[in-house]
């Protein structure tokens, strides 16, 4: 360990919210070799996760030409050849229509992922101006978008997506705009903090004072430096979206036959499970991988980037 | 690394103590013999504090100057042995006991009880969810005072720092800075602490709140005989009660000697900076 | 005073935009609610009709107020799908829900803050080994818990505890055949309860059998979350300037860790618990259609198969409202145990 304490410069002016990390890290180029070690400690953890995660993002680009039966991703099926256990025909087994379920788990991962990037992006695409509008702007605004926000997260974040998912016509796009409707609020709320920090630091004021324009301020100092909290949580997230999304399409509220989709698979074969085990656990796995190697990676990441969580003594 | 000894002052550094009117002016209280801070092992260690020689007497107080990252508060923690992760070497004598190779259970009793600290920040120091009472009569309780003996030591010890037993009440935010620091000086004073460590003591508070608590602290080394050993980036602060001062940089001793002496004639070039900067520190 | 009357003003306000974005989304309803209600096979003159019960041909807002005023006074709609009132339906449906998220809550403390705890201490502690293998195991198994989806869970522990070693019952409340053999009189629709206060053993006995795999399924995600939350909350505490003083003061690592950090570090774990609650209600969604749990989430999955909006609705308000009065619930609480909290 080493002492978490920058060694040069006094510590910034008391701006002392805490939360919301320093834009440029205190740590001096002195002490970066040492900390890079007791990185990779710590951080074993988060590559193992990482270099996972490259490859089933891999699988889920490559689908096409990794998958042994390209077609079954999408239409096929195969009445003749139904619930075969794995073996060296098909490794991972056939479902109840005989296709082939590695296959189609490849062919998942390009559902999950598409779905959990489209989720993410909406949600900040959203959430952020908003936060920031209301961070900088303070007053009624802020107040106006921190109420209706509260609303929003007044719901459990499933259950806003369930209800919306369910009166909408189910799908893969109903399913994102569902899940992005409980999502966006939270990146608002976080946005709106680290804005509200921001606006009271001494070079916004200065900014102002030198005769900057408003809309400048915000896009070259407020936005840049709030934007940073959010990335860390959007990567914190991924895997959470990943399991709304799977629990969703488990209540047929996502993706309809016959796409490929992990929660729809298990939903499809939960009959089976005690006879053919395969057509549960290879999809149920498949999720539980994903989410668990977001969820690491991200965990790692914020105690990267946030120091004083992990490293001080 | 060996610690340079480019300061002609370190033969002097056992004359500490030299004030008169201690109760027990001769009586060694800590005694720090080759102190040695490292983190890291192996060709990663750095070094983060080295201390040659130095004795603290009943009654005296020991200055120790320097910018931050100059490894003056890791000697103070090295004293109080808490140094986690951090690794030692050389001898920190409290009385018999070595701090640096005791057994943690025996370090905790002698912590409190015969060496205590008083830090940089009073009020985020005191436990922000305990009532000032609850955190003074569970220490005492922690070092086997009980019953009417508690209420005792802790009026005595907050008529001693002059502040109102009803302070008791409250907790550590409603009360101010000067106020914190005070109480944290009576828990010291409670225990009958034979040294007491003070980790930039006035740093966190006004001016004037300031040169309060730097007479407090010197009065009640007086009269209780406590040895006080008090870190500051801040020479202005430390002239005033500092019987003997050492100059740290980077790690390193750069002088040691009596107050009077390096305020006066500062042998080495680093300390003399520091004395011009003297009328500008102290924000 | 002015603490408890501004959080009471704000729930109210956040409950108002509840009730009026659930009736936002029944609006979206694709299709025509009249016919799911009256079938495939209703004339246009019984089509009418029911729209005219269902309150349909008015304009919005007047809907809206109707709505409104129908849930203060009991009102909250027919369900299309059991012909009955909504509010009959879930309030038969809540508490089996109810009895489940509790048992999972109570796992989730009991079990996830001493993990937190260990977790916190052996980080915290000298040796490497402590460091690296216990901290680590810690976390790597709250961080498992948080990642694995209910229903494989559910389904897994299912197959194998009930259906394979055959130890547990595979699903229901409890066993149906004690209807005719020991009724149960319902006091307070909590099943465990009222078999306890009426002295119904054989139909409590089999409702723990009955309770034991969906109530640890439950539980999987909240225990890793309070362990999680617990073991970054308390070293958290454990790093700020007060443990140094209290380190000083002759207090053992351990010490320092529960006597002086859990109650600084419980209000963010409170928060955390009010959100758990919501999260357990929305995944009883999940657990109770694999374990056929009569509960709310059972009801709502049926209710969202067969496009119930009224019901769905009801779900969806009494969810929320649950889960903002126990935000309000832990925001007092935390002023309680958190001085500081008051000022703020």
């Amino acid at each position: 360990m080493t002492d978490g304490s920058p060694t040069q410069a006094p510590p910034l002016p008391v701006t002392a919210t805490g939360n919301v990390p320093v834009p440029h890290s205190a740590s001096g180029p002195a002490s970066a070799p040492r900390r890079g070690r007791v990185r990779r400690l710590l951080g074993w953890s988060r590559h193992v996760g990482a270099v996972v995660l490259i490859l089933i993002v891999l699988g889920a680009v490559l689908a096409p030409w990794l998958a042994p039966y390209p077609a079954d991703g999408t239409h096929a099926t195969h009445p003749l050849d139904t619930l075969a256990g794995p073996g060296a025909q098909h490794w991972f087994g056939t479902d109840a229509v005989g296709r082939d379920l590695l296959t189609r788990v490849l062919y998942g991962a390009r559902t999950s992922l598409t779905v959990a990037a489209a989720v993410l992006t909406l949600s900040a695409l959203v959430g952020v101006p908003l936060g920031v509008v209301a961070g900088y702007a303070g007053g009624v605004v802020r107040d106006v978008i921190m109420r209706i926000t509260d609303i929003f997260l007044a719901f459990p974040a499933l259950l806003l997506s369930v209800a919306l998912a369910a009166v909408l016509q189910a799908g893969t796009g109903s399913a994102i705009i569902a899940i992005s409707v409980g999502w966006w609020p939270w990146y608002a709320r976080m946005t709106c903090v680290a804005a509200t920090t921001i606006r009271t630091r001494g070079f916004v004021d200065s900014a102002r004072c030198l005769g900057v324009t408003r809309t400048r301020i915000v896009l070259r100092h407020v936005l840049p430096n709030a934007v940073t909290p959010v990335l860390v949580q959007l990567s914190l997230d991924a895997g959470g979206v990943i399991l709304t999304s799977a629990a969703l399409s488990y209540l047929g509220l996502g993706p309809q036959e016959p796409t490929a989709e992990w929660g729809l698979m298990v939903q499809q074969g939960q009959d089976l499970f005690i006879t053919d085990w395969w057509v549960v656990a290879f999809p149920g796995l498949a999720i539980l991988l994903t989410a668990f190697c977001f969820n690491v990676l991200g965990e790692g990441l914020r105690s990267a980037l946030d120091p004083h969580r992990e490293l001080t003594r | 690394m060996r610690p340079h000894r480019d300061s002609d002052g370190d033969e002097d550094s056992g004359t500490a103590g030299i004030v008169s009117g201690r109760p027990r002016p001769d009586r060694s209280a800590l005694t720090v013999t080759d102190l040695q801070v490292r983190v890291g092992d192996g060709d990663d260690a750095r070094l983060l504090a080295s201390l040659p020689h130095l004795d603290v007497r009943a009654g005296a107080c020991v200055a120790i100057v320097g910018e931050s990252g100059s490894g003056k508060s890791t000697t103070l923690h090295a004293m109080l042995g808490l140094t986690d992760g951090l690794r030692v070497s050389g001898r920190i004598m409290l009385g018999d006991t070595d701090v640096v190779s005791a057994p943690e259970k025996t370090l905790n009793t002698l912590r409190g009880a015969r060496i205590a600290l008083i830090s940089q920040s009073p009020q985020s120091s005191l436990n922000p969810t305990m009532r000032l009472g609850t955190l003074i009569r569970r220490v005492l309780a922690r070092h086997g005072i009980r019953g009417t003996e508690v209420r005792q030591r802790t009026d005595d010890a907050l008529r001693d720092v002059m502040l109102d037993p009803d302070l008791l009440r409250r907790y550590p935010h409603q009360i101010s800075g000067g106020q914190a620091q005070r109480f944290a000086i009576a828990m010291a004073v409670a225990l009958r602490a034979d040294v007491v460590l003070a980790d930039e003591p006035t740093s966190a508070l006004d001016v004037t709140v300031q040169a309060a608590v730097l007479q407090l602290l010197d009065r009640l080394r007086a009269e209780h005989g406590i040895a006080l050993v008090l870190v500051s980036h801040d020479l202005a602060v430390v002239s005033r009660i500092a019987d003997h001062i050492v100059v740290m940089r980077h790690g390193h001793v750069v002088e040691s000697g009596p107050a009077t002496d390096v305020l006066a004639a500062p042998s080495a070039d680093y300390t003399g900076e520091l004395l011009a900067a003297v009328p500008t520190l102290g924000e | 005073m002015s603490y408890l009357t501004q959080r009471l003003a704000q729930s109210a306000l956040v409950v108002a935009g509840v009730v009026a974005l659930t009736f936002a989304i029944t609006r979206l309803v694709p299709g025509d609610p009249a016919v799911t209600y009256a079938g495939p096979r209703a004339t246009a003159r019984q089509l009418a009709a029911v729209r005219k019960q269902l309150g349909l041909g008015a304009p919005l807002p007047e809907q809206l107020w109707r709505y409104v005023t129908g849930l203060i006074r009991g009102d909250w709609g027919t369900s299309l799908h059991t012909r009955r009132t909504v509010l009959a339906d879930i309030s038969t449906a809540l508490p089996a829900t109810l009895e489940l998220v509790g048992c999972a809550l109570v796992l989730a403390v009991a079990v996830g803050l001493p993990l937190g705890l260990l977790g916190a201490h052996l980080r915290r502690g000298k040796g490497r080994w402590g460091r690296a293998v216990g901290d680590g195991s810690v976390r790597m198994t709250s961080m498992l818990a948080v990642s694995v989806p209910a229903f494989l869970l559910a389904l897994a522990v299912q197959n194998l505890f009930a259906a394979q070693l055959g130890w547990f019952p595979v699903a229901g409340e409890y066993t149906p055949s004690l209807n005719q053999t020991s009724p149960l009189q319902h006091l307070t629709h909590l099943t465990l309860l009222d078999s306890l206060l009426t002295g119904n053993w054989p139909v409590l006995g089999s409702a723990l059998a009955h309770l034991v795999l969906p109530a640890l399924v439950m539980a999987a995600y909240p225990v890793g979350v309070v362990a999680q939350m617990t073991r970054a909350a308390l070293l958290e505490e454990v790093a700020a300037p007060h443990a140094r003083l209290e380190r000083a003061y002759g207090f053992s690592r351990w010490q320092v860790l529960t006597r002086f950090s859990l109650r600084p570090a419980s209000g963010p774990l409170l928060a955390l618990l009010a959100l758990v609650f919501a999260f357990s209600l929305v995944n009883a969604f999940l657990v109770e259609q694999v374990f056929n749990w009569p509960g709310l989430g059972r009801y709502a999955s049926s209710a969202i198969t067969s496009a119930d909006a009224p019901a769905v609705a009801g779900v969806t308000v009494v969810v929320a409202l649950t889960y903002v009065l126990t935000n309000l619930l832990v925001d007092l609480t935390q002023a309680v145990i958190d001085p500081r909290v008051r000022l703020s």
